[in-house]
Parts: structure tokens; C-alpha cells; sequence
């Protein structure tokens, strides 16, 4: 498919002052969908998101429509994130994709934790990180598109089950799920709509305004708003800054009372547990595509070697248990 | 030292990418050789630590299960008995052996990882 081709078509229904697209390129990253930037030439910032032709959603990945219905129920909600202009239609020619404004700003998680430009955010992105969220998870769900429920107690099971069918054996993750299942919390009273991917890399920083979009909705769910937080507290997100559990810029404290001191501190470092064995596991299945051939490539490979990462932070965590 | 990915299968990755035509002013190209050099780290550290850890290793899994055995079966039966519930991961010595093991291999795999720095300065 010409995407470029596609856009530049697409360009007088995605503004009124637009005749044609142009700079189409495809970002990297993003193995299950395809991200593109380009540019009206009415001046206007866009980037399309679309599934590769012929690829098939992963199991817990939402539809690109419920994905843009989700962020524009986001925005109204008063959390930040890119607007989306269009939810593509089949006469447009692009398959399953929609398009949404470009922000100017930086995802990569090692910049702003240690960059001088971000010094001036990163004080209080924390506190911004629990405000953002406690919207988010304040957003009504009924009206919401399908979404799947999981709890702890799923979640755990589910990654077990993963681990499992490796044949993988690795005596850290293998306590760890023994110890998460012991202290699994209940489920919330009332599930809410968890963004399920909110970590560094995900979050569009600006280095003046701080936290202006939040990406990558693909993995919305119902569930424990806890989950959230503990997710943004996993140590592979601090970027060697790990004396800063949010994120590698901020205090848990800050964290919670941003979110309204409504979730116990024990309950986020529980779901931050879980989050660090999940990518352990998420780590060995990558590699595992290595192994079986799907995807000989150095990255695949070393991707494997990531999975002690999480070994070493889950015995910390078990031992301060 | 028991590792996903061997580093037998690292050498072949490493090898594969080699032997690819390096395209100049490919990013991607660029990026994989960077991860390709990480790899090579790896496998040095691998060769120089790699025995010495998996004879402590052996050790250590021998006076925790007291049985006998090459890295790999003991390794294999203390998943066993971890997932079993035949030891606990509470258990002190268990979590003495867990925490030596993820300290060694994090030192093969990424010497420089916070958690390290982190997990040590529990001390």
C-alpha cells in the first residue's frame, strides 16, 4: 500500500485549508501497528496510526476505532492527549488506522529523566502523573467501547500461563508468582478504565508544560487503578535513575496524593511487582520468537537478556517485602 | 550460567548481522549495530564470569535441595519445588540463592542495570 499516496487524497477531509499531504514517513517503533508523521499543506502536524495490512490484533489489543473513541473520551475528561482529527472509513484507503494531531515534545524516557531541558518539569511530573491518571480513571465506562476486565489475581494467571508454555525456567519468576499470589489484592468495588501502557515512552513531555499527551491507548482495560500507577513505577522505566520510583523523576508520594490519596501505597507497589514480572515474561517471549525462528535479529535476541533486569528488581522487591 | 538467549545463539545473531551489507545512513541499521556491540559485551562477560558463576551456583543449589546434580536439573528442581510450594520463596537460604543468582547474571547481562546498585544498597 502507498500510504503516502493515501494521505495525500485523504488531506481535504482532515482539514477544510488542505489540498494535498506531504513529509509522510513511518516512525520507527511499533511492531504491532504502523505510526506515521506527515504534514498538511495547510501547515497542519498529523500522525496516522494504522495496522499493517494483513496483521492481526494481538489477544488483549483494542480495535484502532475503540482506540480513538477511548482518547477522545480522554479529552473530555480533562487528560491530555492528541485530538483526533479522523477515525478512518474503507473509502479512505488506508485500512484500519485513524489520524490525530502531532504534538511537539519527547517520549524517550532516558532524555527526560537526566536531560537539562526537562529539569524544569520534572519536579512536579510526578504529582501531574497521579492527577492525570485519577481522571483517566474517573472517565464514565458505560457508553465506553467493549473492553476487557482483569484484576490481579487474572493478571497474575495469565502471565503464569504464558511462562509456562515457554518451558522457561527461571527460579526468580517462579517465586515471584508464588509471592504475588499470596499477597494479590481483591478486586476494586467498581472497575475503572485503566490506560494499561502508562509508562515513560508513552507520555509526550513537553520541556516547558511538562506531561501534554498521553499515547498509546491499545491496551485500555477495566480494572484496579492501581494497576496504573505501579505500571509508571516499574524500575525498567527509570532509566538508571532508580533512586526516583515514578518514572525515574518523581516520589511515590507525589504520585498518590496527585491521584487524590484515595490508593494505599502497599497496593501500587504490589501492582509495580506484577509489572516488573509481566516485562520479565513479555522479555522471555520476544526472545522466544528469536529461538523459534519468527525473528532471527540481534534485537530479538538480546531483548532475552532484558529478563534479568527484572529478576534482580523482583528479589529486591521480595526481600524488602 | 543458565540465559535466554545462549550465548551460543548471541555469537549467531551477532554473526547473522555481520554478515549483513551495512546500508550508510540506515537508522535502523545504525541502531542494530549498536545493540549487536552490546552483544558482543555480553558474551565477553559471559566467557570471563560465566564458569565461576555457574560453579557457585551449583554450590549453592546443592545445600539448598540436597541432591545432586549439574546446573541445569538443580536449577530445573527448584522451579519445581518453588511452583510445587515444597519451598517458599519467603525462606531465607531460598531468597540468599535468588538474590546471588540475579546478581551474578545481571552482571554478565547488564553491569551497569540501577537495579544492581539498587539491590546493594539494601546492605
Amino acid at each position: 500500500m502507498d500510504v503516502a499516496a493515501a494521505l495525500d487524497r485523504l488531506a481535504p477531509r482532515l482539514s477544510p485549508a488542505a489540498t494535498g499531504a506531504k513529509n509522510a514517513h513511518r516512525l520507527s517503533g511499533g511492531a504491532s501497528l504502523e505510526t506515521w508523521a506527515f504534514d498538511l499543506d495547510d501547515g497542519t502536524p498529523l500522525i496516522l496510526r494504522r495496522r499493517p495490512d494483513g496483521a492481526l490484533p494481538r489477544d488483549t489489543a483494542l480495535p484502532l476505532a475503540s482506540e480513538a473513541a477511548l482518547i477522545r473520551a480522554a479529552n473530555a475528561a480533562g487528560a491530555p492527549t492528541p485530538s483526533v482529527v479522523r477515525v478512518c472509513e474503507p473509502g479512505d484507503g488506508l485500512g484500519e488506522a485513524y489520524v490525530m494531531r502531532r504534538l511537539e515534545g519527547e517520549t524517550l524516557g532516558r532524555r527526560i529523566v537526566r536531560d537539562e531541558a526537562f529539569a524544569d518539569v520534572r519536579p512536579g511530573l510526578a504529582r501531574r502523573c497521579g492527577e492525570v491518571l485519577a481522571r483517566i480513571h474517573a472517565i464514565p465506562t458505560q457508553g465506553s467501547p467493549p473492553l476487557a476486565t482483569s484484576d490481579a489475581r487474572g493478571e497474575l494467571a495469565r502471565y503464569e500461563g504464558l511462562y509456562r508454555q515457554m518451558g522457561a525456567q527461571r527460579p526468580i519468576l517462579e517465586a515471584a508468582f508464588r509471592w504475588l499470589e499470596s499477597i494479590a489484592p481483591p478486586p476494586p468495588e467498581r472497575p475503572v478504565l485503566v490506560h494499561g501502557d502508562f509508562r515513560n515512552g508513552n507520555l509526550m513531555i513537553h520541556p516547558q508544560r511538562g506531561l501534554i499527551g498521553v499515547l498509546d491507548w491499545e491496551l485500555a482495560h477495566l480494572g484496579d487503578p492501581a494497576e496504573d500507577l505501579g505500571w509508571m513505577c516499574v524500575n525498567s522505566w527509570r532509566f538508571g535513575e532508580w533512586r526516583k520510583p515514578v518514572g525515574g523523576f518523581g516520589d511515590y508520594a507525589d504520585l498518590l496524593a496527585g491521584h487524590g490519596g484515595d490508593i494505599s501505597l502497599e497496593r501500587v507497589q504490589f501492582w509495580q511487582a506484577l509489572g516488573s514480572l509481566k516485562w520479565g515474561v513479555m522479555c522471555l517471549m520476544m526472545y522466544q520468537s528469536f529461538a523459534a525462528g519468527a525473528d532471527r535479529s540481534i534485537e530479538r535476541a538480546m531483548i532475552g537478556r532484558r529478563t534479568s533486569e527484572t529478576e534482580i528488581d523482583l528479589v529486591a522487591l521480595m526481600e524488602a517485602a | 550460567m543458565i540465559s535466554h538467549p545462549t550465548a551460543a545463539e548471541l555469537s549467531e545473531a551477532i554473526a547473522t548481522f555481520d554478515a549483513q551489507p551495512a546500508a550508510s545512513g540506515d537508522a535502523r541499521h545504525a541502531f542494530l549495530a549498536r545493540v549487536a556491540d552490546n552483544a558482543r559485551a555480553t558474551v565477553a562477560r559471559e566467557v570471563e564470569l560465566g564458569a565461576r558463576l555457574e560453579a557457585e551456583a551449583i554450590d549453592r543449589l546443592r545445600a539448598l535441595l540436597a541432591q545432586d546434580g549439574g546446573l541445569a536439573a538443580l536449577n530445573a528442581a527448584l522451579c519445581e519445588a518453588l511452583r510445587r510450594g515444597e519451598v517458599s520463596p519467603r525462606d531465607p537460604a531460598v531468597l540468599a540463592h535468588l538474590r546471588a543468582t540475579a546478581i551474578g547474571q545481571i552482571r554478565i547481562d547488564q553491569p551497569t542495570y540501577g537495579g544492581l546498585e539498587a539491590l546493594l544498597a539494601g546492605d
